[in-house]
């Protein structure tokens, strides 16, 4: 893996916490994430990983603590700001539109990057946003069904539109909640390809409960146990871990 | 007693459930293994009629489950304990119980004994039995969602994962009435992400990932050879 | 000073009958998620029901109960036929049921009746004498057995064995099933309870103006404000609301006409969705 470790980190966290009342849901939380990097974020149940997530994408306020992005600090910036600064998001559940085709889905979401106020000239006159969104649908594998009404693919490639569509609004820092959540073998080796393809140029946080997805991808894991981080390092590395063991055996 | 003979689930389009034959005999307890997401209570709501089957045959007893409406199940002799205990947080601990004892043909003397040989297995609940069901820290809840099964005099458990977020005191007092449960007969399914408690507890476990069975062994083998417990619940 | 008296005690009297109405509205709505559009017609069919019983036998209460056991047999049948199909699917649809279900009933109410208004005459006569004012036994009796049934009911919710498991299907209508509790079962006694109590108050409210086909929108119409008021599904504030609403209206009526006083509700429902939208007697969500 080339060394990552000379340009300033894209993500930096500080200290993060979250308080809900008397619980800490997140503690002390601080990473650096450099650009390019594949970085897995898992835990046992209950361990932050979503809040996590909810944190950076601007959905939930942390108590105290930073959020240094590209040089900026969004701590505490609403979702669609955050949006704005390139950061994007897929979701555990399915946000895709199910009634639009799977060009349209695309589409709009590029289109939310560009021409957002320009309301007289029709969508088809906008070809560099159809191309672009034909782009990211060869890049998720989805180029053949681009004319195909979204809540007809089957489950794997509805998941595989959501990074699509998150790909489309051209983000620096992809982060993916679970994307092979309820997918067979077959499919998840699909996705974990597509994930790869796009990593080229970006750099994705990824939740993940499947151990495999994550360890094959990742080039730097953190765990997370009880909103704090356990340990951190590559994959080898951490399943070689004692304690990690320990936390996920016997919880 | 309980059979799952290849069933196939569906949550809308997802595919969640592939194939998956399981087997609980009458008396037994039996463990289900596996990582978040794999499949585990999807199976449990499958048996419950929560999940649509898509292929396969669940039978109880020789019979199909697939007829039996959701509220036929608890009559046959299947009780539910839900990950997230699901009491009714506005009725008070008896009146939760009573849910489960007011059930047609049972006579006023067993259901006092059965009242009582809930407050026997737990205590605290008849110290708090007209507290309202909200009001009970977790492990009180997870104590009263299995009373609740409980006084069902139930033939099966499905359990799912009755210590998740509770204190280490709290686990073992959970893993004392697993084996007094199955001291008194009644099979369990008990689905968990503590691996030394379902070992201790159960005879036989499954091991699930990606929404079907991939390892099936007593609990003997799992403990001797450690391997399989770290390649498919280790990281 | 005599007429706020006066309005004060109309106010309570309606208001308890409304409370009836609308107890069986909330209750419906609580467990079901069911908006009955056909509540006020239900009061109406069991008004006139109320009617002819008493017609054939002169007898006020057995003309109640019998209005109120008819009403719940049919409402329970309603449900049975027209809801339970719907049950899962989009609640505009349940919507538009219970409107086509209002719309039959009142042509067959008048097919069956006639458009001329029927009397119910009240079972007990004389006026109570309140300092130096007359009013009706009549009225204070109808408040009184309105709150009585009110009351059975809430004990029958709290105590009985059937009233757990109305509320635990309530609560939690996928852990009731598990528990064995015939979910169906339920959902069709809560209908037919909620009918009943819409016929019974329809029974009452009888004598105070007589018995039309059209006298069910207005109480359908003021349950539904004093529902959404007392917080969807809230027993106890719906009562509350009730009462509060229609003195509220009563004391509009000294000042402006009856039938304009009732804007007063709607201006009470438009301030309790802009500040207080789960319901003005329902504790703030954390």
């Amino acid at each position: 893996m080339a060394t990552l470790t000379s340009a300033p980190p894209i993500l930096r966290t500080e200290a993060l916490t979250i308080r809900f009342g008397g619980l800490a849901a997140l503690s002390n939380v601080s990473l650096a994430v450099p650009a390019g990097e594949i970085r897995g974020i898992i835990g046992p149940n209950g361990a932050g990983k979503s809040t996590f997530f909810n944190c950076l994408t601007g959905v939930l306020r942390p108590t105290s603590g930073r959020i240094v992005f590209n040089g900026e600090d969004i701590a505490g910036l609403p979702p669609h700001a955050v949006s704005r600064k390139a950061i994007a998001r897929s979701y555990q559940i399915t946000n895709i539109l199910p009634g639009a085709t799977v060009l349209e889905n695309v589409r709009i979401a590029s289109q939310s990057r560009h021409h957002n106020w320009s309301m007289l000239r029709h969508h088809r006159a906008f070809t560099d946003v159809i191309d672009r969104a034909r782009a990211v649908l060869a890049d998720v594998g989805l180029a053949q069904k681009e004319d195909e009404v979204a809540s007809n693919l089957s489950h794997g490639e509805q998941r595989n539109l959501e990074i699509g569509i998150a790909l489309a609004t051209e983000p620096k820092l992809l982060c993916l909640d679970e994307p092979t959540a309820g997918m067979s073998v077959t499919e998840t080796h699909a996705t974990v390809d597509l994930i790869r393809r796009i990593a080229r140029d970006l750099t994705i946080l990824i939740v993940e409960h499947d151990m495999e997805v994550v360890m094959g991808l990742a080039h730097t894991i953190t765990v997370l146990n009880y909103g704090e981080v356990l340990a951190e390092g590559p994959p080898a590395e951490i399943q070689a871990n004692p304690r990690v063991q320990e936390v996920y055996l016997k919880t | 007693m309980l059979v799952l003979d290849n069933v196939d689930a569906h949550y809308g389009k997802s595919h969640v459930l592939h194939g998956v034959s399981i087997e609980v005999r009458a008396g037994e307890v039996v463990g289900l293994l596996g990582r978040n997401g794999v499949g585990k209570t999807t199976t449990l709501k499958a048996i419950m009629g929560m999940a649509r089957r898509t292929g396969g045959r669940i039978t109880f007893e020789g019979n199909d489950l697939h007829g039996v409406p959701p509220h036929g199940l608890a009559g046959l002799g299947i009780a539910w304990v839900p990950e997230e205990r699901r009491i009714f947080r506005l009725l008070t601990v008896l009146e939760n119980l009573r849910t489960g004892l007011d059930r047609p043909g049972i006579t006023p003397a067993r259901r006092e004994g059965l009242l009582e040989k809930v407050y026997a297995y737990f205590p605290i609940l008849r110290e708090r039995r007209n507290q309202a069901g909200g009001t009970l820290s977790g492990g009180e809840q997870q104590m009263l969602a299995i009373a609740r099964a409980m006084v069902l005099e139930p033939k099966i458990i499905l359990l799912d994962e009755p210590t998740e977020g509770l204190m280490p005191r709290m686990v073992a007092q959970i893993q004392e009435i697993v084996h007094a449960l199955h001291r008194d007969g009644v099979a369990i399914l008990l689905v968990e992400q503590n691996v030394p408690l379902t070992l201790d507890a159960a005879g036989r476990v499954y091991i699930m990932e990606k929404g079907t069975v991939r390892h099936h062994a007593s609990s003997a083998e799992l403990r001797a050879d450690q391997r399989v417990i770290h390649e498919y619940l280790g990281v | 000073m005599d007429q706020i008296l006066i309005q004060t005690l109309h106010g309570l009297v309606n208001g308890m009958v409304l409370a009836m109405v609308a107890s069986g509205l909330t209750l419906i709505f609580g467990i079901m998620d069911i908006v009955n559009f056909a509540h006020g017609d239900l009061l109406m069919l069991g008004a006139f029901v109320g009617a002819s019983v008493l017609g054939m036998t002169g007898n006020y209460w057995l003309a109640l109960l019998v209005a109120a056991i008819v009403i719940a047999l049919l409402g329970a049948v309603l449900q049975v036929t027209t809801l339970r199909p719907l049950i899962g699917r989009d609640p505009l649809t349940t919507i538009l049921a219970t409107f086509g279900v209002s719309l039959v009933v009142q042509k067959y109410a008048l097919w069956q009746w006639g458009p001329s208004v029927r009397q119910i005459s009240e079972p007990v006569h004389g006026d109570f004498t309140l300092f130096h004012l007359q009013y009706p036994w009549y009225r204070i009796v109808t408040a009184l057995l309105a709150g009585l049934i009110i009351g059975a009911l809430w004990l029958f919710l709290k105590y009985g064995k059937y009233g757990i498991w109305i509320r635990a299907t309530t609560q939690d209508r996928v852990m009731a099933q598990a528990m064995g509790i015939p979910v169906p079962l339920v959902y069709t006694a809560v209908f037919a309870i909620g009918s009943a109590m819409a016929a019974a108050s329809g029974v009452l409210f009888g004598p105070f103006a007589g018995v039309t086909q059209t006298m069910g929108f207005d109480f359908t119409l003021r349950a539904f404000i004093v529902v959404v008021v007392g917080g969807m599904g809230n027993l106890g504030g719906s009562i509350l609301a009730s009462i509060f609403v229609s003195l509220l209206e009563a004391y509009a009526a000294i000042v402006v006409s009856p039938a304009q006083a009732v804007i007063v509700s709607f201006i009470v429902l438009v301030l309790t969705m802009l500040f207080r939208p789960t319901g003005l007697f329902v504790p703030t969500p954390k």
